[in-house]
């Protein structure tokens, strides 16, 4: 799901940018237990998250 | 026949037209130039005897009933179609006009029974009104009715009967059929004595084009079409004006009843949103609420595997608020929540959001339209600034171009859609944006300028490419656009747009729309001068819902199409209450009026009010409750008319979430699928048996009156309040009007609803505030909601559901004009002899290369699961592309639905689900499993000791 969001805001050239308004999403919409889960998943390595994704939730 | 407290003023109202003043009976009136004399004499308070007059049709002038004397003009003009002119005098009583009269009457009643005793009609006949007015009792010229006698009844429509032998052959019906409902399945065939009303090619109405939208009935003037329930049960004797429960326009009524019971429904022609008009729904399928499987008692239960155990309310409501504390004391307050309907009424939604707030303490409370328009109230809220539709129904009636995008009006929305084919009829054109040859296609008389038949899953490469055209071709509004947008969002915008990934060239490959065809349609939409985007699920149920919604916002945007009538962004809302259920606060995220939990001055505004803790962080979504019940942190759900496992994808993971909680409270007028997995049953009200509001596609709050009484005792907001008080959070108001004061002091775009600005209304369009103090018909006039208008970059991302080897075909899903939604309701009706099941419609060639007819069983398999219903060979599909409805629970549609959602609001990807079909010999095991457990659940609980 963090990377579909991601998917949509990538397509703004700035990635940091679109970085930001992944964590932007994630913060204003996810329940404080799936932010948890991604960060630790992104914390084990976050395997398969696209790297705009990555840095939303970097963000976190 | 007209509502039973309807004076029908024989023509319609002109359009506003300068004052003239006339003389009728020696008595000065003013009305607006184009206005019949036979309207006008009405409004003076006078009566001119009439048949083919009716005045929602206009004036036909075949009866020469209503002949009047006017000075200085020869003859005895016809007063429905002669218009009233300055210092006209007219006298509408003579004996000259009454010996004129009571020979047409004789002339009517020599070919008419004459045993009105005996007729349905009796008293409400006005051919019987015109002969009693003229002492007319018999005829010269024939024993009444000896040419039509003889001729067969026809009462193959479930809901009404034609009486041939009773028909006046006034063509009331046939022109009710053209000019308010716009199918034009009825004629008069034949001449002289044996002209005869036909349906379609002289068919049963059953098997006829007729929609059985009733409109043909309500305008006969005798009994030849009769409705068949006021037949048995007899004339209703009061009217109580309320407001439809079935779809998103939100039609006006009035419920007529005769003692505690509904006799028939009739539109409200004083309603905005449908202006006398009706569909088969609302008019005809309110037998549901009545039905013998409505649940009239609380049952308890300890395991999903016990019988049910009828208990009182008290019993009921203390038990699920003992679980509910235990639970919420063992897990953590987060590992509970509640589900608000869209089917219940605004001030219902509020009380269950309040409850999961403020006596739960969490954010965890979604609705159902999670699974519909979510997608909606986030795109249009981030360009245009407000989650709501932009126009009024009426607005369509300016319109020069309709795109209609993933929508099927005639069926889903069939009052909208005959008002939009009304202004087809006059001319403006239509594009069309769909996988299926909907109706709107082509019609009598309409025809689509541009079909886009694109592939499932590819809108947004559709409305880029369509963008793309507009701003490659310099066919933008950039005046408007830079004016009323953000400048820098406008100019990434069309930058992207442009790029040749975007071009319809480019799109073609991906969608299956020829780039010509995009180009005719994007230059047709932005030449308008007036173009409006209707669209519906079609647009929402993807992966990319929300992206859509924005792409269409941006074109609007991009071509100056927004902000006045005649033009704008208008979803078509599934449900009664979609709009209102969203407005309430219902999603996690957000209170009444749009605004996030975490939002620190609104939040204090809603605890000093409620006097509780609230929470600043969004709760958990549906699919999000799923995967927490799944992993043991969410335990305990109260679903107030939602049913889960039949409308949300893949059931087997929505099966096994419920099935994993330790108190699951369902509310609902029925056991419907999800009860299978509950513990507790609390039996809730139908729209008829309760006050409060519905908010309808248009943003328009109109009044929901009780009719009768609640079959089990409590309204649905009763019930929610007493919940909360076992629950230890005081909650205590005596009517909803009181709801809606709390709503109205809370929620800034509903300042100034009252119940008691309802009455006097009619109705209201949010916002109503000090600023649009009788509401706002069309929103975003002179600038947007969030101020400037924000560009979105919609890039197109394919949804990772596509069509392999395995799964070779593209199922997309829908609904059918006679059934509604999962069905609960309508598959309790008469509506069955249209639809009784789910059936898979598919091109000829894929059925070919499958060895199916048309009528086969046949086996649908996903990734998920499998299904089994019968075929339909269509050339509404294109090749590749397989389509169903959801309106039963035995097809098991959502079995092969996948959980694939859209980004941002996670509404499911029901459009798309690749699938392979297979010609199968009978109905799965499975199947035959469900009707056995459905038919066991169906047993009587334990009855209350």
């Amino acid at each position: 799901m963090a990377n579909d969001i991601a998917a949509f805001f990538a397509a703004d050239p700035d990635q940091e940018s679109a970085a930001e308004q992944v964590a932007y999403h994630l913060k204003k919409f996810w329940e404080p237990r799936m932010r948890r889960e991604i960060k630790l998943f992104l914390a084990e390595g976050g395997a398969g998250l696209s790297p705009v994704a990555r840095r939303g939730v970097e963000r976190l | 026949m007209y509502a039973i407290d309807h004076n029908d003023l024989g023509t319609p109202a002109a359009a506003a037209g300068e004052p003239v003043t006339l003389e009728i009976d020696g008595s000065t009136v003013t009305v607006p130039a184009g206005t019949s004399v036979m309207r006008a004499a009405a409004l003076a308070g006078g009566h001119i005897p009439k048949l083919c007059a009716t005045d929602t049709l206009k004036a036909f002038g075949s009866c020469r009933l209503c002949l009047v004397e006017i000075e200085g003009r020869k003859g005895f003009p016809a007063s429905c179609t002669t218009q009233v002119a300055e210092g006209m005098k007219v006298r509408t009583q003579s004996p000259r006009i009454e010996k004129l009269r009571r020979g047409v009457v004789e002339l009517y009643v020599s070919d008419h029974p004459l045993d009105c005793e005996e007729c349905p009609a009796n008293g409400h006949c006005e051919l019987q009104d015109a002969a009693e007015e003229l002492g007319v009792t018999g005829s010269r010229y024939a024993d009444g009715g000896a040419t039509q006698r003889g001729v067969a009844q026809d009462a193959s429509n479930p809901y009404f009967v034609f009486n041939p032998d009773l028909c006046i052959v006034c063509s009331r019906c046939v022109r009710a059929c053209d000019e308010t409902q716009g199918t034009l399945a009825l004629t008069i065939e034949g001449r002289g004595f044996g002209s005869r009303v036909s349906a379609s090619q002289h068919q049963p109405f059953l098997e006829s084009e007729c929609v059985s939208c009733g409109a043909c009935v309500e305008a006969c003037p005798t009994a030849a079409l009769t409705e068949k329930l006021p037949i048995a049960l007899g004339a209703p004797t009061k009217a109580v004006s309320t407001t439809c429960g079935y779809c998103g326009v939100g039609c006006s009524f009035k419920a007529e009843v005769k003692g505690e019971t509904v006799v028939r429904m009739v539109p409200n022609r004083a309603g905005s949103a449908n202006k006398g008009h009706a569909c088969v729904k609302g008019r005809f399928a309110f037998g549901y609420a009545t039905h013998a499987d409505r649940v009239r008692k609380p049952m308890i239960r300890k395991r999903i595997t016990d019988p049910w155990r009828e208990v009182s309310w008290e019993e009921a409501i203390n038990y699920t608020a003992s679980e509910f504390k235990r639970i919420q004391q063992k897990y953590g307050p987060d590992s509970v929540g509640g589900i608000t309907s869209s089917r219940c009424t605004n001030e219902e939604t509020f009380l269950v959001q309040k409850l999961v707030r403020a006596a739960l303490g969490t954010n965890n409370v979604d609705t159902c339209a999670r699974v519909c328009h979510s997608a909606t109230g986030y795109g249009l809220k981030h360009t245009l600034g407000e989650s709501a539709g932009t126009q009024a129904f009426t607005s369509v009636t300016k319109a020069d171009v309709i795109m209609v995008i993933g929508a099927n009006p005639t069926d889903g929305h069939p009052v909208f859609a005959s008002q939009l084919k009304r202004r087809l009829r006059q001319g403006a054109k239509l594009i069309v944006i769909d996988p299926r040859v909907i109706d709107l296609v082509r019609s009598p008389h309409i025809e689509a300028t541009a079909h886009l038949q694109l592939l499932p899953g590819t809108n947004v490469a559709v409305i880029n490419a369509l963008a793309h055209v507009v701003v490659t071709e310099g066919l933008a509004n950039d005046a408007y656009a830079e004016a009323r947008c953000e400048v820098d969002t406008y100019r990434k915008w069309k930058a992207f747009v442009s790029q040749p990934k975007n071009s319809p060239e480019a799109t073609e490959a991906i969608s299956g729309v020829p780039a010509a065809l995009v180009r005719k349609a994007a230059r047709i939409y932005a030449a308008g001068p007036n173009s409006a985007i209707y669209y519906g699920l079609g647009v929402t149920e993807h992966s990319q819902g929300t992206t859509m919604v924005m792409g269409i916002a941006n074109l609007a945007m991009a071509t100056g199409n927004l902000g006045r009538e005649g033009v704008g962004v208008s979803p078509l809302r599934g449900q009664n209450n979609v709009q209102g259920s969203c407005d309430m606060g219902s999603f996690p995220h957000e209170f009444s009026g749009y605004r996030h939990v975490s939002d620190g001055p609104t939040r204090s505004l809603f605890e000093a009010a409620w006097h509780a803790k609230l929470a600043s962080e969004p709760g958990l979504r549906i699919p999000n409750m799923f995967e927490a019940a799944l992993d043991g942190s969410f335990r305990a759900l109260y679903i107030q008319g939602e049913d889960f496992v039949q409308s949300d994808p893949n059931t087997n993971h929505v099966v096994a979430a419920l099935s994993a909680m330790e108190c699951v409270v369902v509310q609902d007028l029925f056991l419907i699928e999800t009860a299978r997995y509950a513990h507790v049953f609390l039996p809730g009200a139908s729209f008829l048996e309760k006050d409060g509001t519905f908010t309808n596609a248009e943003r328009r709050i109109s009044r929901v009156r009780k009719v009768t009484e609640p079959l089990a005792g409590l309204a649905d907001w009763e019930i929610t309040m007493q919940l909360a008080q076992a629950l230890g959070y005081p909650m205590h108001y005596t009517h909803p009007s009181e709801i809606m004061d709390e709503i109205a002091r809370l929620t800034p775009t509903f300042h100034g609803v009252s119940y008691e600005k309802l009455e006097r209304l009619g109705s209201i369009q949010w916002p109503c505030n000090d600023a649009a103090p009788e509401g706002t018909p069309t929103m975003h006039v002179g600038s947007f909601v969030r101020g400037k208008g924000k560009f979105y970059l919609t890039e197109y991302v394919p949804t990772s559901e596509r069509s392999t080897s395995r799964f070779p075909l593209l199922l997309t899903t829908g609904r059918v004009l006679y059934q509604y939604n999962v069905g609960t309701q309508t598959r309790r009706t008469s509506n069955l002899a249209w639809q009784e099941e789910d059936r898979l419609d598919m091109h000829p060639d894929d059925a070919e290369d499958r060895g199916i007819k048309d009528g086969d069983w046949v086996g649908v398999t996903s990734r998920t699961g499998d299904m089994v219903m019968r075929a339909v060979v269509s050339r509404r599909m294109t090749p590749g592309v397989v389509y169903t409805t959801f309106h039963f629970p035995e097809s098991g549609v959502n079995l092969v639905t996948t959980e694939n959602s859209d980004w941002a609001t996670n509404c499911p990807e029901y459009k798309v689900t690749a699938v392979e079909v297979v010609k199968v010999g009978q109905p799965e095991a499975w199947q035959e499993r469900i009707r056995s457990e459905r038919s066991a659940q169906r047993r009587p609980a334990v009855p209350a000791t």
